[in-house]
């Protein structure tokens, strides 16, 4: 049934969309891989004439880059931690929420809350929760003016102040700062996806084991966690990616310098990393460190995919 | 022990058991909700410590002992942060750019979206699966390029460099294929045997039935203007161009040390409140729009 009108309408129709893509979406992906194989490939100096030797000197030079280690530690350690607790926090959440009657939708209305924020204006919140108004931090002279409502609330239970992401803080006090943050942010995607997944668990699995007297811990292993497998494998994989990606949110909390006022870029990522070269007019060195992570978000959603295989009952 | 007597005390036994099992249950639905209400506060306290920092003054701010609700209501930070931050040219700003590239990109994801479900053209399934392919891709590495682009283009600093890199969302364009496959192709042959034309019949027929796919694209769309940082940062950080979210962060630099909180307060007050509002009418689009997603904006 393959006319010709029909044939030339579809492409007309495609036509804004595709012309689109060809020039913000397919030229990228060419010139990105031929930047990062040009050597020290610089928008500005190739402007200025110069021609680049073709090789792969900028992924080599940016692996060795010691910034870079450290931006790639930072992505690696929060993905570690906040994908995790923020899944594990998720599921329970979902599961006491799928347990109640009352008060249900009111709360589940709460825990989506965090979802329609801006992670930078938020983030500013944070930094307030978290910082001491004061000077001279960690020395004899310190003054503390009000020490944030973390601190005081450590302090209540009789602990005292931390210096969590003023001058002198220390990189696990920052990073801290940085999980509760990201795991906050992360709540409401994860609990409405899963709580989805358990709502549409067939009920008679559950009449079954209540029949047979199974345990509430069994009925939790045996039947909840493996149903909800595939939304597990969902918010895992994706909570990945979006890790990998991070660094609004870091910007919320320390601004731009990424790190406290005296270590600045401290907790730079991979993000990061990209857009510091590309402002300082390095395209090659960016385009490589934008190729190696599109290549770590690839293993870890296929090692992702691999497992949840095995695991995941579909 | 003759076989009545079996019984009862069996019966007895299944009784003992059953109350047991009851205390269980109310413990346990006591312990839920517990849970429950304490993760709800601790999700619930950054918005509260946000309102009531904003209506302090400095001083009771600079408190050795916080409170928890402030002696004197200061109204004025709202407006000092409204100034201080110019936020009323970044409100415009933001708004323009999120209602022009929405009505564009709806136009372009709806036109794509009926050539893939509904029209016959050669390499059809191998161009879709292309598209989903590309989705797979950081953004971070087309925005190099496309950073090149439009200063080729001389769109740096203008609305145009917002608005037009974004138009068109694979994702958006999956998401209503999908809806439009559902309407049964029965509609568009009858259509036809009408005589209505294509365009008509899209209009008429299936964006009305697509309809909430549409609004959830639309609120997520603007949503994503009102909270994109990186890229507007990048292209157009001028005074005239310049977005809410960037403004916010370009008005209060420090975030740690001695900062005037409670107005600093008041502005991200201020920027949060339309998306709580977007929230508070449009919940149901929001949260079926979002599931399927898994991004942010």
């Amino acid at each position: 049934m393959v006319d010709n009108k029909q044939q030339w309408k579809a492409w007309l129709y495609l036509s804004p969309c595709i012309i689109l893509l060809l020039v913000f979406t397919v030229w990228p992906i060419i010139n990105t891989v031929r930047m990062a194989l040009l050597e020290n490939y610089s928008g500005l100096k190739a402007a200025g004439g110069q021609v680049f030797n073709f090789g792969i000197g900028n992924f080599t030079k940016v692996i060795k880059y010691r910034r870079f280690v450290s931006c790639l530690k930072n992505t690696v350690l929060l993905c570690v931690w906040t994908v995790p607790i923020s899944t594990i926090l998720a599921l329970l959440i979902a599961v006491a929420l799928n347990s109640i009657k009352p008060l249900q939708k009111a709360l589940q209305t709460i825990f989506f809350l965090p979802y329609v924020t801006n992670s930078i204006a938020i983030g500013m919140v944070f930094a307030a929760m978290f910082n001491i108004v004061g000077s001279f931090y960690g020395t004899e002279n310190e003054i503390v003016e009000t020490a944030g409502i973390i601190n005081n609330v450590i302090e209540f239970f009789g602990g005292t102040h931390i210096n969590w992401i003023n001058y002198g803080s220390s990189y696990t006090a920052n990073m801290v700062v940085m999980v509760v943050y990201i795991v906050w942010n992360a709540l409401p995607f994860k609990i409405l996806v899963l709580l989805g997944g358990l709502q549409s668990i067939n009920k008679q699995y559950y009449d079954a084991a209540k029949v047979d007297g199974t345990s509430r811990k069994r009925i939790f292993s045996r039947i909840t966690v493996p149903l909800l497998s595939p939304m597990l494998a969902y918010v895992i994989i994706t909570g990945f990616i979006g890790g990998f990606k991070e660094y609004t949110s870091i910007v919320g909390i320390f601004g731009e310098t990424m790190g406290p006022a005296n270590d600045a870029g401290r907790l730079n990522t991979m993000v990061g990393f990209i857009y510091d070269a590309l402002s300082t007019n390095n395209q090659g060195r960016a385009s490589a460190a934008a190729l190696i992570l599109f290549g770590i978000i690839l293993v870890v959603t296929l090692i992702n995919l691999q497992v949840s295989k095995k695991r995941v009952h579909y | 022990m003759s076989k009545d007597t079996m019984q009862i005390l069996h019966a007895k036994d299944m009784g003992k058991e059953s109350s047991r099992s009851r205390v269980m249950g109310i413990l346990v639905q006591a312990l839920t909700y517990a849970f429950l209400l304490l993760m709800a506060l601790i999700v619930l306290f950054p918005f509260y410590w946000m309102i009531i920092s904003s209506l302090k003054t400095l001083d009771e701010y600079r408190l050795n002992t916080p409170t928890f609700w402030p002696r004197v209501i200061m109204f004025s930070n709202y407006l000092e942060a409204f100034t201080a931050a110019k936020l009323g040219r970044l409100f415009i700003n933001t708004m323009y750019v999120g209602l022009v590239s929405t009505l564009l990109s709806l136009v372009i994801t709806v036109l794509s979206a009926f050539a893939f479900a509904r029209l016959e053209f050669k390499g059809k399934n191998a161009l879709f699966a292309a598209l989903l392919a590309t989705m797979m891709i950081p953004g971070e590495l087309f925005t190099i390029t496309n950073y090149q682009t439009v200063t080729t283009f001389g769109w740096i600093n203008t609305y145009t460099v917002l608005i037009v890199p974004f138009l068109v969302s694979i994702f958006y364009i999956y998401l209503l294929r999908q809806n439009f496959l559902q309407i049964p192709n029965e509609l568009y042959l009858a259509a036809k045997v009408d005589g209505t034309s294509d365009l008509k019949y899209l209009w008429k027929v299936m964006v009305p039935l697509a309809l909430p796919t549409l609004i959830s694209i639309t609120i997520l769309k603007m949503m994503g203007a009102w909270n994109s940082y990186i890229w507007p940062r990048l292209v157009a950080n001028d005074e005239a161009h310049r977005l809410i979210t960037n403004g916010l962060r370009n008005a209060f630099t420090t975030t740690s040390g001695d900062v005037n909180y409670p107005v600093q307060m008041a502005a991200v007050a201020l920027v949060s409140a339309p998306l709580f509002l977007v929230f508070i009418f449009l919940r149901k689009y929001i949260m079926s729009g979002v599931s399927r997603s898994g991004i942010k904006g």
